[in-house]
């Protein structure tokens, strides 16, 4: 139990989150239990995905080496113990920035993804919009944004609907699939997974419209400045690679053959812009060799090439019709 | 001898007092430590935010809640409710399942004991988490879809949503109905209590069930009509198909119907097994004798071994009593709103008071305990008291 952790756990982060990580040899990152595209085991027990991905770039930053991450899933009820008590360093899990969240329980370093609330339907109920779920029963998880914004949305429009909450997705999808639902709602981005999950992916549809603001954000502890600049810059060393026309597949190249001072800086071959994070000058370059950068994470385990086909809409580039801006790494 | 005695008596103080100490240290240490942990990550400790707006919607609420106006103390109070209702329809459930079962098990009757110890058996070897399952999932696919539920003469509805009910409205004059029927119970005890004291005067005996059972129906049931002559009839609400669901009733959620069928059934195997070991602490001659006096084998059981057996009986039916309260906790897994569902998983997550949360949860399961342990305690010692 979280709480019995939380009472007898050695004062863990009386000492820097990064030093405890580098002297235990391997980061400890909390995900999702299996959200496919952004934590999921694959079949050989394989950890996957774009949560996944980031808790690699941070371990190929600090140790060159993506495989020195244990992975331990997290409900969404129990994420926010599990990150207080010290069982976990970062939490990488779908998990939207939100006020209350970040003054009472964790920092949100940086948004990783842009997202929004969707509903999962089945087709043969011929429902084009939200508004029409007027009256339906809806399952969701508990412990998430996803309950807040459902009984806001509904009531502001004068509408009602029944509830039915579980503790995690399996539950949830389960029930929703065995008609104890008529719709299905969590973040969107979720949502492609499950319904791939089902039975008859072809039976059921996500419809358009999101009634939220879904920032997905990794956690850490509050107090632990250094770590959470880290953490910040790796989503932005990804960000920036992207940009900057760095990918996985051209990055030793790039290294060999760099001119321009922007791509020099992130590679590690000019100043020694690591050192401030706590790591060494090529610590991007690390990422972008181990990971990729953020475009060739997105499609790996999300994009057009994946049956999940999540298009990058508002996680394009800022400079590509789309959110994604990383500071200057200089 | 009274010297080494007393040393040992001296030794056992002075240890009891030491882990006593420790005990008290340990506490202070852990809840100090968190104290500061918590503090040094920005967390407000204390229990404000209880008054705090919920915001969010619980599928059944036996209070009125309203996720826009209730706050989380309401959100406890719903989850708590819910997890007194099931708890004590499924102890109730139990009982009445558990004794049938275990005197069956001493059934002459063949087919009886057999189809007692095949339940007993299979319902004992199989966790409660499967057969919780089984009962939320594979029943509910049984049942018809929610675009085509069956109906009840029109009257209720069933379907994979669950039954529905007519819901009578006790509000206004109709209140005197369930005043009624809380009269009724209490008259019974009235009749309960004439009946032990005619057994114990020699006085011809009193029957309790029948009249007990008319009691608790009728006087009900004559206030309703007698509202309905006066001019003030209980309103009925009448289930109604909508767009999705049926609507307007009194819903019965599959997911209150699995855990409670769950958990009486599971429980009653334990029970049944109480109910067989006390029947057969009861010496054999009892009831050899009992229907040498001519009583039937039934009035034998009622009258002479079950109340000698109870004594058997009482002090480990407490212990399940005790354990469908706590079982009633794997509700979370069937996605019923008991309190752990409602307080540790929603409350905790979006409020982020851990340590508050986990301990007021505790604190009620420590006192349902408390008081259940205490009313049988009550009760065992009447039964103990019996002497034939
Ligand atoms: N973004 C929302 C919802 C996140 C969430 O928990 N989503 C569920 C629904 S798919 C999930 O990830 N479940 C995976 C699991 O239970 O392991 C939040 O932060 O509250």
């Amino acid at each position: 139990m979280g709480c019995v952790v939380l009472l007898f756990a050695t004062p863990a982060f009386a000492q820097a989150t990064l030093a405890q990580v580098k002297a235990r040899g391997h980061l400890v990152c909390g995900v999702s239990g299996g959200v496919a595209g952004f934590s999921i085991p694959d079949s050989q027990g394989q950890w996957r995905g774009l949560d996944v991905d980031f808790c690699r770039a941070l371990a190929a930053a600090i140790f060159d080496d993506p495989a020195k991450v244990r992975f331990i899933p997290q409900s969404s009820a129990a994420r926010f113990t599990a990150l207080q008590s010290g069982e976990i360093d970062v939490l990488s899990r779908n998990t939207t920035w939100t006020l209350s969240r970040d003054t009472a329980a964790m920092n949100f370093p940086v948004i990783t993804f842009y997202d929004g609330q969707g509903f999962l339907v089945r087709k043969a109920l011929n429902v084009a919009s939200v508004k029409q779920l007027d009256r339906a029963t809806i399952c969701l998880q508990q412990g998430t944004t996803t309950e807040l914004n459902l009984a806001d949305w509904f009531r502001t429009r004068g509408l009602t609907y029944q509830v039915v909450t579980f503790a995690n997705s399996e539950q949830t999808l389960g029930a929703y699939e065995s008609g104890r639902c008529d719709a299905y709602s969590t973040d969107k981005s979720s949502l492609y997974g499950e319904r791939l999950k089902t039975a008859h992916p072809d039976e059921h549809v996500i419809l358009d419209e999101a009634i939220s603001k879904e920032p997905f954000a990794p956690g850490v502890r509050q107090g632990d400045d250094p770590w959470r600049d880290l953490v910040a810059w790796t989503h932005y060393a990804m960000i920036d690679a992207e940009e900057a026309g760095i990918s996985q597949a051209n990055v030793e190249e790039m290294r060999r053959s760099a001119l321009s001072p922007d791509v020099k800086r992130i590679l590690g071959l000019e100043g020694k812009y690591g050192e401030g994070l706590g790591l060494t000058t090529d610590w991007a370059y690390r990422i972008v060799r181990h990971v990729g950068n953020y475009g060739d994470s997105f499609e790996r385990n999300v994009g057009a090439g994946t049956p999940l086909k999540i298009p990058r809409g508002l996680n394009a580039l800022w400079n590509q019709g789309g959110l994604q801006y990383g500071p200057p790494i200089r | 001898m009274t010297e080494p005695r007393r040393a040992i008596g001296l030794r056992a103080v002075a240890l009891q007092t030491l882990l006593v100490l420790a005990v008290a240290v340990l506490v202070y240490g852990a809840a100090t430590n968190a104290a500061q942990k918590l503090a040094k990550q920005g967390i407000v400790a204390g229990f404000g935010f209880l008054s705090r707006n919920a915001g969010f919607d619980i599928s059944q609420r036996l209070i009125p809640y309203a996720a826009a106006t209730s706050t989380y103390l309401d959100a406890f109070l719903v989850g708590l409710f819910n997890t007194l209702l099931a708890a004590a329809l499924g102890i109730v459930l139990a009982t009445l399942i558990g004794f049938a079962v275990g005197i069956a098990r001493l059934s002459p009757n063949l087919l009886a004991r057999g189809l007692a110890s095949a339940y007993v058996e299979a319902i004992r070897n199989v966790p409660l988490l499967l057969q919780l399952l089984v009962w939320y999932v594979a029943v509910r696919v049984a049942l018809p879809p929610a675009e085509a539920p069956a109906s009840l003469g029109g009257a209720a509805f069933v379907s994979q949503r669950g039954l529905v009910l007519p819901r009578p409205d006790f509000s206004g004059a109709a209140w005197l109905v369930p005043l009624a029927f809380l009269a009724g119970i209490v008259a019974v005890g009235m009749v309960r209590r004439r009946a032990r004291i005619a057994a114990e005067t020699g006085r011809p005996p009193v029957r309790v069930w029948l009249p007990g059972l008319v009691l608790v129906l009728l006087l009900p049931g004559l206030a309703w009509i007698g509202l309905g002559l006066a001019g003030h009839p209980v309103a009925l609400h009448w289930p109604a198909r909508g767009p999705y669901d049926v609507e307007g009733g009194l819903p019965i959620l599959p997911e209150f119907a699995a855990l409670v069928m769950g958990l009486s059934t599971y429980t009653a195997a334990f029970i049944a097994e109480i109910v067989r070991a006390g029947l057969s602490s009861v010496a054999r001659g009892q009831g050899e004798a009992a229907s040498a006096l001519g009583l039937s084998r039934g009035q034998a059981l009622r009258l002479v071994v079950i109340p000698q057996a109870l004594r058997a009986i009482v002090p480990p039916l407490t212990s399940q009593y005790l354990n469908v309260t706590k079982n009633s906790s794997l509700a979370v897994l069937i996605g019923y709103p008991d309190l752990v569902h409602v307080f540790m998983g929603t409350v905790l997550n979006q409020t982020n008071q851990a340590v508050e949360v986990v301990a007021i949860t505790m604190a009620v399961y420590l006192a349902l305990s408390l008081a259940t342990a205490f009313l049988m305690n009550l009760y065992n010692r009447r039964v103990t008291m019996v002497e034939r």
